[in-house]
């Protein structure tokens, strides 16, 4: 009896993802939500710049790498050619929330038929531990040695709070895989996110508080467990916005 | 038969990119193209297609860049300042060997500039831009007419070639209204895509879009067969005009506007008995060898008439190994050469002789 399998949609290849890293966790997620729903074959996926930037290399289905941040762009040109094609895009924070933030923030405006998956882990992680958009007040980085000083490079960007007060965007949530629960949900909230896609809804993105042991300096038990003790209070787990439930 | 309808420029090039079979437009709004985005914003919904005014000239290249992924024919336009952001986009295009058709119609720069026509992008059209080692088709349309078959031209050369092809106009060239022959167009159906990200509908093995190659060795692989298409382009796809060349002993050359403005003068020239000509490059990447070959053999000064401060002459003297007189007969800033001093120029280089 097979108990636990590749999904179909993942490349059976070793990710390059360091010990700890819960972008490998959000891999198989998306791509167990691709399998269930029987999509792979017309859905592509896109690629961010940062650590996930192979992802193309993974997923079974067609992928396109974008350039640094424009992600929800060039999904917004594949959707728009081809609307039968179900059309995700995975990003860090740096990449959808700093770089590309107006393609995000417009993307969402226009209730673009879309899913984005955004891996917050409060760092630049690909390029070695920078201070992210993210990144929690007092946190140290390799460009905020003396901890984030919030007089001086501001406070971290929310972006479930902020995308939710758009009338575009359809359903934004905020979920983390530090635990088996918080997994569960995950699992849940990016299932809907696509389904909301294939039901025609519109923008979708899920929030997944993820952890970067290699550059927050954490064996991968403690990285899990700072994400309790002060991602989550400071991004608290939860759905901001359903239309759905609005229309109710 | 003649179906010639007055139009302007700009709008030329929308009709005739629709005609090419281009159903997605992708733009952000800036003097003096404003015409070609109004066009689509009236005609797209009309025929299935998509108009989006997107957020930026970076997320208006970007949509670009997805919908060349998907494989169907696909433009931008802008002027100056937003090529300047959209070269991002057109590198990463290029790195990921993608087709696409982008049009430029030129204002005054740097920096914000002005809105008067302008030639000074040549530069960053001809060699470069974005960054890397990369190409464009670059296309100087010099009438409406061409402004409307260099477009069709411009999206077959492009998924031939799988690169970008740019219109390389300016101001006048978009504002301009001619007679034109729109019905006559002739397109050649696009080629199979079977490279683009469409769906592996369990089929075959997934497709991707990509321009990263952390492999050294592969990186370099890529570059130089993109450098071997580019020659075959090189070879194969050279245009241009040349004009009372026999018997020329000065040579004008010009694009666009520029060279509207010289044939006037050239037959002022020719009318007082001077023997000059002019070589007119319609791809101004790749720039026209052939002519340049013959005319080194019998030409001892060439006028390079721009609206920049002198681009086009470097490509002039390198096309005629540097061994002739080379004269730059220039405006810039939205400012155009008149006839009489390009005259003034050609008479001066004859000796003074009237
Ligand atoms: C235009 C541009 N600027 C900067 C970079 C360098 N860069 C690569 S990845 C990255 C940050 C990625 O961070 P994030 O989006 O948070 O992803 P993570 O690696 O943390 O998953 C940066 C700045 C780039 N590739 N392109
Ligand atoms: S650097 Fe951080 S985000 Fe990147 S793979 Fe390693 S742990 Fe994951
Ligand atoms: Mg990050």
């Amino acid at each position: 009896m097979v108990v636990f399998d590749r999904p179909h949609s993942l490349i059976d290849v070793p990710l390059h993802y360091c010990p700890g890293c819960t972008h490998g966790i959000v891999h198989r997620l998306v791509a167990e939500t691709i399998d269930e729903l029987g999509i792979e074959g017309k859905t592509i996926g896109i690629a961010p710049v940062g650590c996930s930037v192979m992802a193309y290399d993974y997923f079974n289905c067609d992928m396109i790498e974008a350039a640094h941040g424009r992600a929800p762009a060039v999904a917004t040109g594949v959707k728009r050619a081809n609307p039968e094609n179900i059309v995700f895009t995975y990003q860090g924070d740096g990449d959808l929330a700093s770089i590309g933030m107006a393609e995000t923030v417009h993307a969402a405006a226009r209730n673009e038929n879309i899913t984005v998956i955004f891996i917050n882990n409060a760092i630049y992680g690909m390029t070695g531990g920078q201070m992210a958009p993210t990144s929690l007040p007092g946190q140290v980085t390799q460009t905020s040695p003396y901890g984030r000083d919030t007089k001086a490079c501001g406070f971290p960007i929310k972006v479930c709070e902020m995308l939710k007060e758009l009338d575009g965007a359809e359903y934004i949530e905020r979920v983390a895989v530090n635990n088996v629960k918080n997994v569960k949900n995950a699992k849940k909230a990016i299932k809907k996110a696509f389904e909301n896609q294939i039901n025609n809804k519109g923008f979708s993105l899920i929030e997944v508080i993820s952890s970067c042991p290699t550059n927050w300096g954490l064996t991968p038990q403690n990285a899990l467990k700072w994400i309790d003790e002060k991602m989550i209070p400071y991004y608290p787990l939860g759905v901001y916005k359903d239309r759905s439930k609005d229309k109710e | 038969m003649q179906n010639k309808v007055l139009m302007k420029g700009n709008e030329a090039i929308a009709e005739a990119a629709i005609i090419a079979g281009c159903r997605h437009y992708f733009g952000y709004p800036i003097t003096p193209q404003t015409e070609v985005a109004a066009y689509m914003a009236k005609k797209m919904p009309k025929i299935g297609g998509t108009f989006l005014q997107a957020e930026s000239e970076i997320a208006a290249i970007n949509m670009v860049y997805g919908v060349a992924s998907a494989g169907l024919r696909v433009m931008t336009s802008s002027s100056s300042p937003g090529i300047s952001l959209k070269s991002e986009g057109l590198s990463y295009l290029a790195g990921a060997d993608l087709p696409a058709f982008v049009v430029n119609v030129q204002r005054g720069g740097p920096g914000l500039g002005g809105i008067q026509p302008s030639q000074s992008d040549y530069f960053q059209a001809t060699k470069g831009g974005g960054h890397g080692d990369y190409r464009m088709i670059v296309l100087a349309p010099a009438s409406v007419e061409e402004m409307a078959s260099l477009t069709v031209k411009g999206f077959e050369l492009a998924d031939k070639y799988r690169m970008t092809s740019m219109i390389l106009a300016d101001g006048t060239m978009g504002q301009m209204m001619e007679p034109v022959d729109l019905e006559n167009l002739k397109v050649s159906k696009a080629p199979e895509k079977p490279w683009a990200t469409t769906g592996t509908k369990m089929q075959r093995k997934h497709n991707i879009i990509n321009s990263l190659y952390l492999k050294p060795e592969e990186l370099e692989k890529g570059n130089i067969e993109r450098y071997e298409r580019y020659k075959i382009v090189e070879e194969n796809e050279a245009m241009y005009e040349e004009y009372l060349m026999d018997d020329a002993e000065i040579c004008v050359v010009a694009f666009g506007i520029a060279a509207r403005v010289s044939k006037n003068a050239i037959n002022e020239a020719r009318s007082r008995g001077i023997k000059v000509g002019l070589i007119r490059p319609i791809t101004l990447w790749p720039f026209p060898k052939a002519p340049f070959d013959k005319a080194k053999e019998h030409i001892k000064t060439f006028i390079s008439t721009e609206l920049s401060m002198g681009q086009m002459i470097e490509d002039v003297k390198l096309a005629t190994d540097c061994k002739a007189n080379y004269v730059l007969c220039n405006r810039v800033g939205g400012m155009i050469p008149s006839p009489e001093e390009v005259l003034e120029q050609i008479i001066k280089q004859n000796g003074g002789n009237k």
